[in-house]
């Protein structure tokens, strides 16, 4: 065992892993936020899209010891101080952006690390971002449609 | 995954002292490896992460080349390349997607050496430099057929020098699920000649095409290639294309990147 510390959604954190512990597993298991999913474990999916030191990477791949020192963000940290949502987990809400809900979390933090390297992305940018999310319930037009909303943009250029 | 001693250390020097363990191996981004690992089709003594090791990582242009430490990721490629070598930056920006973007380095492209893998097709085409810890490689030297490289046990990838092309382009028919090329083609025009590499194609990894190579040296156009046809013997068959149907793209792609190339 080895011990890691890392900032998590603003706070230092620090706990005991294996060699082979993966991020996502530190998260969920050792400091019990479980709102980064894993969808598949084989690093298609994107439910476990977390921020590290301000980029989105999948946590499913990557081990937790190579998140030393970092600033890591998840799901439990986009809402706002006062814990109200955020502009697009708020946008998510209110286009419908989510059915099951599973594919959420990494839907969001993907959406944020796009917004946040180009805020008004087109409709075909914003697909193109979202290759490493799925959706199994295939709702991405008001997944798209949340993400320009939230943008500040018209959701009526989406496609229906 | 089986269990493995972690090591992360912050300098070249001290990353090949812990690859002198046996059974030791070196981690990049892990965007392959870490799977590999939870399949467990790899069982590491020591995983020995290059990701702290800063003289590894960054873009720098010298002259006419456009030297790229091994441990730069994609993202960063895509951005910090697109003003020196927009070929090169556009084919960083088009691997796999954002997330494995952010953690995927070409250090560790190369060394895997995946048939359907990007970078080796730049690094061929652009007739690249690839510098270890230990010597320079010539990019003709380098490829050895699928997953296979001249790296010898325990050495590293630290630098990767391109020299920038005075046109290129770079066309690639992604498999919608891996996000791998399908087929991909690189072509690079420079003063003495083209180079065109082809990845995703051949069961023998990347390859240059030479009779493509030599009819657009004589004219750089996608008509210089009409008539030519890659023979499909040595292509890759699979459920996501026969071999005729890869060495038609190969066909395809290259007038593609011809035109784009051309601008």
């Amino acid at each position: 065992m080895a011990q890691v510390s890392m900032t998590v959604n603003g706070k230092p954190v620090t706990g005991e892993v294996e060699g082979r512990t993966l991020l996502v597993d530190f998260l969920r298991n050792g400091l019990g936020l479980t709102g980064t999913h894993v969808g598949c474990d084989t690093s298609q999916c994107g439910a476990c899209v977390v921020h590290v030191d301000g980029r989105a990477v999948k946590s499913c791949t990557m081990l937790a010891l190579e998140a030393e020192g970092a600033e890591v963000k998840t799901i439990e940290g986009m809402a706002n101080p006062d814990g109200s949502l955020s502009v697009i987990q708020q946008a998510f809400q209110d286009h419908h952006g989510l059915q099951c809900g599973f594919c959420t979390p990494g839907m969001v933090m993907s959406a944020a690390a796009l917004l946040a390297e180009n805020p008004k992305p087109t409709e075909a940018e914003i697909r193109h971002y979202l290759d490493g999310n799925l959706c199994r319930c295939t709702g991405y037009h008001n997944i798209v449609k949340a993400i320009l909303a939230a943008s500040g943009q018209d959701v009526s250029i989406a496609a229906e | 995954m089986y269990e493995f001693e972690f090591a992360r250390p912050t300098s070249l020097a001290e990353a090949l002292a812990a690859l002198k363990a046996e059974d030791a191996q070196p981690l990049a981004g892990g965007q392959t490896l870490i799977p590999t690992l939870k399949q467990r089709l790899a069982s590491p003594s020591v995983l020995v992460s290059l990701s702290a090791i800063e003289e590894l990582k960054g873009v720098r242009r010298e002259g006419d080349t456009l030297c790229i430490g091994a441990a730069t990721t994609h993202a960063e490629v895509a951005r910090e390349a697109a003003a020196h070598y927009p070929a090169l930056a556009a084919l960083a920006g088009g691997i796999g997607d954002p997330a494995v973007r952010n953690r995927g380095t070409i250090g560790g492209s190369l060394a895997n050496n995946d048939p359907a893998a990007c970078y080796p097709a730049a690094v061929l085409a652009s007739g690249a430099t690839v510098v270890t810890n230990a010597r320079e490689i010539a990019a003709d030297d380098f490829f050895q057929g699928l997953f296979t490289t001249a790296l010898e046990e325990g050495e590293i990838i630290t630098e990767v020098r391109f020299p920038i092309p005075q046109a290129a382009n770079y066309q690639k028919f992604e498999q919608p699920a891996s996000l791998f090329a399908l087929v991909g083609v690189f072509v690079a025009r420079f003063a003495d000649g083209v180079r065109v590499a082809v990845t995703g194609a051949s069961e023998e990894g990347v390859y240059r095409w030479e009779s493509a190579e030599e009819a657009l040296s004589k004219e750089f156009r996608p008509d210089a290639l009409m008539g030519l046809r890659m023979n499909p013997a040595n292509m890759i068959h699979d459920i996501h294309g026969t071999k005729e149907y890869r060495a038609h793209l190969v066909g395809v792609l290259t007038r593609r990147a011809v035109a784009a190339a051309r601008g």
